[in-house]
């Protein structure tokens, strides 16, 4: 594959302060990332270091102060709304900790939302909505309500609404914050599997090690900085 | 996203929240009914007014004995014995004239058949058929040598037929007593109905104005002289030239001293219809400002609704939607939420209308255009007072949205 050359995500000394009057919060202090097709990486660290601004930037929700951002080779640093929404729309994926389902449209209707953006015909929309629900493990539940499922279901459909635009990268935002223990293990599970079999690039953002001992490449944040990135041992030996 | 899918998700989302849908768009639905039950009840009066002028005659110019002065009292128009057959004679000989006809008005007792009926009796000339355009139903009707004659003659109104001759037999041939003066029946007149005003105009006999003067008032005058103008652009030309005739003919000056009144029926009309639309226009504008109040309605609950749906917004976004996206989106709610308490307003307008027309048996007519009207203006509102709630859910930071409770 010729794009394999070419790096998901590449960042280099990323910095965002949020400025509320007076105060000045250095959130990410200067960050250099580069992610590869196929990467499977979670994103650690404490409550407050800038796992989730990052995550936003990453995701083009939002803009760094400065620093530059590469995304699929092209220069995401300074883009407008409207390009930013357009690239979310065709190659982004995102996963919530809560979920951020539409409680009153259908399963299989809210999966198809982001491609009711990327103006991909009807027909298609549910074609490809039913066949990524079918994927996550939950076809039979496409006609049901969000508010009638239990909370892994609504993250799987979450997920599978995640995937339906093939995006060059998934990211998701402590996906298991809202969920007990087995049901955190099978959704991360999935993450792995769709990581493995379809070879999906993924980042996933938590501040529990176990959640993120299920990825191939562990990225510790404090402080707004990067303080170790490695694969994880664990997995090392396995792969 | 397609028109279609816009209007789509917008109609969606309105289902979604029934109920709270339909109370939004109950100032618009009232407001629209309010305008087409009033623009029908208006439109409706203008053209009733209309066809009963129309139904007095076409082009038809009236000339009554004006008030004269005695002793010191003013007697009202009609109060002068000043027109005379021979004053109809000659209008009848000026340029655009059509027709004229003296009018000799008498109410009395009349009998025939065993039965008696108090009725009015007109004495005019034969010209009235076409100045009335009033056709008969039966026999003939009078002629010039009647009139010359003053022949003992008579035409009746179906009314009179019925009270006269309720057996069913044809009055023609038979004898009516006006005023204790026997008459023949020669035809009967085709029913006409009610006036403008509600009076029965088949409550009526024709005789000639010659035997009206002579054999039942005894007066060398007639109470009115109807003169028909050839067209009706030639209608205010007629009523001047008549004036100054008149004026010359009674030797008047100054012209303040008139002992006539020229009346002309198109301007009564155009005055009549115009009060129409002044009432009209105004109940109108107290419908638009039902409409503006049910806008308002419409921007609260959207503003509500944005609110509410914040974290909607923000996945929306998240998920791709432009904030253009997303405003056409709200806007296409409020006014898909406009429209059809627009549409359901002129349904209950038409409803509405037909009731006031049953109950209080006033004519009504809903002119089309109204309701293109009211429909179009109910999206207007719907454009105005969603474009700000609209614009405030796509002005949302999408992230902040997200995390919004
Ligand atoms: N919108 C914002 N305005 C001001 N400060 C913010 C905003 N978002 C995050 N922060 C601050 O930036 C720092 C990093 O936050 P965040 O990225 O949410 O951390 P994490 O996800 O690791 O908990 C925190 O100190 C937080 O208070
Ligand atoms: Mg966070």
């Amino acid at each position: 594959m010729s794009e394999s050359a070419v790096p998901v995500v590449r960042v280099e000394r990323l910095r965002k302060i949020y400025t509320m009057g007076e105060d000045r919060v250095i959130a990410l202090g200067g960050v250099d990332l580069t992610i590869e097709p196929g990467e499977f990486l979670s994103v650690m660290g404490p409550s407050g270091s800038g796992k989730s601004t990052f995550m936003q930037i990453i995701g083009l929700l939002d803009q760094p102060t400065d620093g530059t951002y590469y995304f699929e080779g092209k220069d995401a640093s300074n883009l407008t709304p409207d390009e930013r929404a357009d690239i979310r729309s065709r190659r982004l994926g995102f996963v919530f900790q809560s979920y951020n389902l539409l409680s009153r449209t259908s399963a299989v209707e809210n999966v198809e939302l982001p491609m009711l953006y990327a103006g991909i015909p009807e027909e298609e929309r549910r074609r490809i909505a039913l066949e990524k629900m079918e994927i996550v493990g939950i076809a039979q539940l496409a006609k049901h309500a969000p508010n009638q499922m239990s909370g892994g279901q609504q993250q799987r459909v979450a997920i599978a609404r995640s995937l339906v635009n093939n995006p060059g990268l998934i990211l998701a935002d402590e996906p298991t914050g809202a969920l007990d223990t087995k049901t955190s293990n099978d959704v991360m599970r999935l993450f792995k599997q769709l990581n493995n079999d379809l070879g999906m690039t993924i980042m996933v953002v938590t501040h529990e090690l176990d959640v993120a001992k299920n990825a191939r490449r562990i990225v510790s944040f404090r402080d707004g900085l990067i303080v170790s990135d490695k694969p994880n041992e664990q997995l090392v030996g396995v792969a | 996203m397609t028109l279609m899918a816009t209007l789509r998700l917008a109609l969606q989302a309105l289902v979604r929240n029934k109920a709270r849908s339909l109370l939004t768009m109950l100032g618009i639905v009232i407001g629209v009914a309010a305008v087409i039950v009033t623009v029908a009840i208006g439109a409706g009066a203008r053209s009733s007014v209309q066809s009963s002028i129309a139904g007095l005659g076409a082009n038809l110019i009236v000339v009554q004995p004006g008030s004269v002065t005695q002793g010191g009292a003013r007697t009202g128009f009609g109060g002068a014995s000043s027109l005379t057959p021979a004053d109809g004679m000659a209008i009848a000989q000026l340029p655009d004239v059509a027709a004229v006809s003296p009018l000799v008005t008498l109410r009395t007792q009349v009998v025939a058949g065993g039965n008696n009926w108090q009725t009015i009796v007109n004495g005019v000339a034969p010209t009235y058929t076409f100045i009335r355009d009033w056709p008969l139903a039966q026999g003939t009707f009078f002629t010039q040598s009647d009139v010359t004659a003053s022949a003992k003659v008579a035409v009746l109104g179906q009314t009179v037929v019925s009270q006269l001759f309720p057996d069913g037999n044809s009055p023609v041939g038979q004898t009516a007593l006006i005023k204790g003066v026997p008459f023949t029946v020669i035809g009967v007149l085709a029913a006409k109905g009610q006036s403008g005003t509600g009076q029965d105009q088949d409550d009526t006999i024709l005789i000639p104005y010659s035997s009206a003067m002579e054999r039942l008032t005894g007066l060398t005058t007639v109470n009115q002289l109807m003169v028909s103008a050839a067209t009706a652009d030639s209608v205010d030309a007629v009523q001047a030239e008549v004036t100054k005739l008149l004026q010359t003919r009674h030797r008047i000056v100054p012209p303040e001293n008139n002992d006539f009144q020229v009346r002309n029926l198109q301007s009564i009309a155009a005055a009549a219809s115009s009060t129409g639309a002044v009432m009209e226009f105004l109940l109108a504008g107290v419908a638009a400002v039902s409409l503006i109040v049910g806008g308002i309605g419409i921007m609260n609950i959207m503003m509500v609704s944005v609110t509410e749906r914040t974290r909607e917004i923000g996945l929306r976004m998240a998920v791709g939607a432009r904030s253009g996206t997303i405003l056409q989106q709200f806007l296409a709610e409020a006014i898909v939420l406009s429209t059809i308490g627009g549409l359901i307003g002129v349904v209950l307008g038409v409803l509405g209308t037909s009731g006031v027309a049953l109950l209080a048996k006033w004519p009504t007519t809903i002119p089309p255009i109204w309701i293109a009207l009211s429909v179009g203006f109910s999206a207007l509102v719907g454009i105005f007072f969603g474009y700000y709630p609209a614009r405030k859910a796509a002005n949302l930071n999408p992230i902040e949205a997200l995390r919004f409770e």
